[in-house]
């Protein structure tokens, strides 16, 4: 899924050894997360260790779906792009494996947007080597 | 040795709310100048130094330098504006163990002249990229506002709380201010005034957002013992605690619980009471959804019933729950952090000293500071007696 959406300008995620597997996976159109054997528990964003047990975490590769758990309608925002984009939604998506990531809701009309409503990742076309994932209505599954 | 209970023996503020001519290092000055005058204490006696600032300019160790503090103790944390907060709790631990006599707690902005006022709208960015786990937020253009926006849509579909009760925050916070002749904003508001007002970050509108000021303030601290010689009625810190449940809002466990629900308790049961015996509160209102949570966190309304406390309760410093009675962050003083003025107010008034807005018979107040994005929280109980 390609997401349609401006990010010419955005301020883009400089990884650090912590992320930089999850930026990898965006490009390749994977939303991972980090995952706890010991715990049996997603984590994101990701760290160093387990912010449960303090070990050190896998990955896994996330159904890309999930439900807005909050959002807001942006309607005065001063720093360039976003500054030309009002209207916009931010929101913390709950993924299906549990953990929460913010984004832009996409795809819909922001007066569409409901707590609980179901979404799915698509990403975005990379720009200097950064796929951002962004989330919209979810599809006929 | 004597009792080393530690004790607010002076208060200062600088000039605000606009004030083009001071920099924030005169903000300091000014503040640290009228807290020693107000107190007694001379300055070469100030051992302890707890602050925070830009770096360069005003933190601790430049501060130390700049002020001639020989210290023995010295603090420079950073929780966001409830630090101060933290620093009653650190300098209370410092004093008590006799790592130091007497600290001083200093602020000073210009953020108003400096800067203007941007409803918390603008990104807080240096370059084109972002490290850290702020990374996953910079991407998504979500302004400091729309952290606490979320909070309060959230809130809104789990308790079934409206912007009107939101509202009533403004309302109150207004009212107190039209009695604080220093406050930015003094006219009368309505709970209509603060719905037709423009939508900033939705539900907050421009009326739900803090102002932005110039101001500073300074504290000192002591034992009881060398309160005992100084001018002002000492003010005892009870107990203070503090909290932090995230840094960036992304991170935030959920978004209806502030760490206040672990620094409130924390912070009572050190002091020996629980909300009942509180005569007033200062809280920190960043927006309006942070006092309402904050009531909430703090055992002043159960979790969720915030909205209806907020129906049946006035803040106002005549009201039911006397809040905020220099008229707030809302209405009258907001340099960026405003932890020090909860810490004054409730002082002023513990001493008798609040004028027009005095609460009569006040004996126990309590500050609640939020610092980040409702991320750090500090709280402190103040008293005129020991616990």
């Amino acid at each position: 899924m390609t997401a349609e959406t401006p990010v010419e300008g955005r301020i883009l995620p400089a990884p650090n050894s912590s992320t930089k597997p999850f930026w990898e996976a965006t490009a390749r159109g994977e939303l991972i997360v980090q995952w706890c054997e010991q715990c049996q528990e997603a984590q994101f964003h990701p760290g160093p260790l387990c912010r449960t047990c303090g070990n050190e975490p896998g990955w896994k590769v996330t159904s890309g779906r999930g439900a807005v758990y909050t959002y807001t309608i942006v309607h005065q925002s001063r720093t360039p792009p976003f500054d030309k984009l009002v209207p916009y939604v931010v929101a913390m998506v709950e993924l299906d494996e549990g953990p929460r990531m913010m984004t832009n809701i996409i795809g819909c009309t922001a007066e569409e947007v409901r707590v609980g409503m179901r979404v799915e990742v698509a990403f975005a076309a990379e720009v200097d080597g950064i796929a951002l994932p962004f989330w919209q209505p979810e599809g006929d599954t | 040795m004597g009792d080393r209970t530690p004790t607010i023996v002076g208060i200062g503020l600088s000039d605000y709310p606009k004030t083009p001519q001071l920099d924030a290092l005169a903000h300091h000055g000014l503040a640290i100048r009228r807290a020693l005058d107000d107190s007694g204490v001379q300055k070469s006696d100030i051992d302890g130094l707890l602050c925070f600032g830009s770096y360069g300019i005003d933190d601790a160790v430049t501060m130390a330098e700049i002020l001639g503090i020989r210290y023995n103790y010295l603090d420079g944390t950073f929780a966001g504006g409830t630090v101060f907060e933290f620093y009653v709790q650190h300098a209370a631990a410092a004093i008590e163990h006799g790592d130091c006599e007497t600290v001083l707690i200093t602020y000073g902005s210009d953020l108003l002249s400096k800067q203007g006022r941007n409803l918390g709208t603008q990104l807080y960015t240096s370059g084109n990229t972002q490290g850290g786990p702020l990374q996953f937020e910079m991407p998504y253009g979500s302004p400091l506002v729309s952290g606490y926006a979320m909070a309060a849509r959230r809130h809104m579909y789990q308790y079934g709380t409206t912007s009107e009760q939101l509202a009533r925050v403004a309302v109150d916070m207004r009212a107190n201010a039209a009695q604080n002749p220093f406050a930015m904003y003094r006219d009368p508001l309505t709970v209509d005034d603060v719905l037709a007002s423009r939508m900033i970050s939705d539900p907050l509108h421009m009326l739900d957002c803090c102002i932005i000021s110039d101001g500073g303030g300074a504290v000192l601290m002591t034992t009881a013992e060398r309160a005992r010689d100084l001018q002002q009625a000492p003010i005892y810190v009870r107990g203070a605690a503090t909290a932090q449940t995230h840094w960036n809002i992304s991170a935030m466990p959920d978004f209806t619980v502030t760490a206040a629900a672990q620094s409130g308790p924390a912070a009572f049961q050190k002091a020996g009471i629980t909300a009942a015996d509180v005569d007033m509160l200062m809280l920190y209102d960043s927006f309006t959804i942070t006092v309402l949570l904050l009531l909430e966190d703090l055992g002043f309304a159960k979790k969720g019933e915030g909205g209806a406390f907020l129906d049946a309760n006035r803040l106002t410093y005549d009201g039911d729950l006397p809040t905020n009675t220099d008229g707030g962050g809302l209405s009258s003083c907001h340099p960026g952090m405003r932890g020090i003025f909860l810490l004054i107010e409730s002082v002023r008034q513990l001493r008798g000293q609040a004028g027009v807005v005095q609460v009569p018979g006040a004996e126990i107040a309590v500050a609640c500071g939020s610092g980040g994005q409702l991320s750090c929280m500090g709280t402190v109980v103040l008293g005129k007696e020991k616990s």
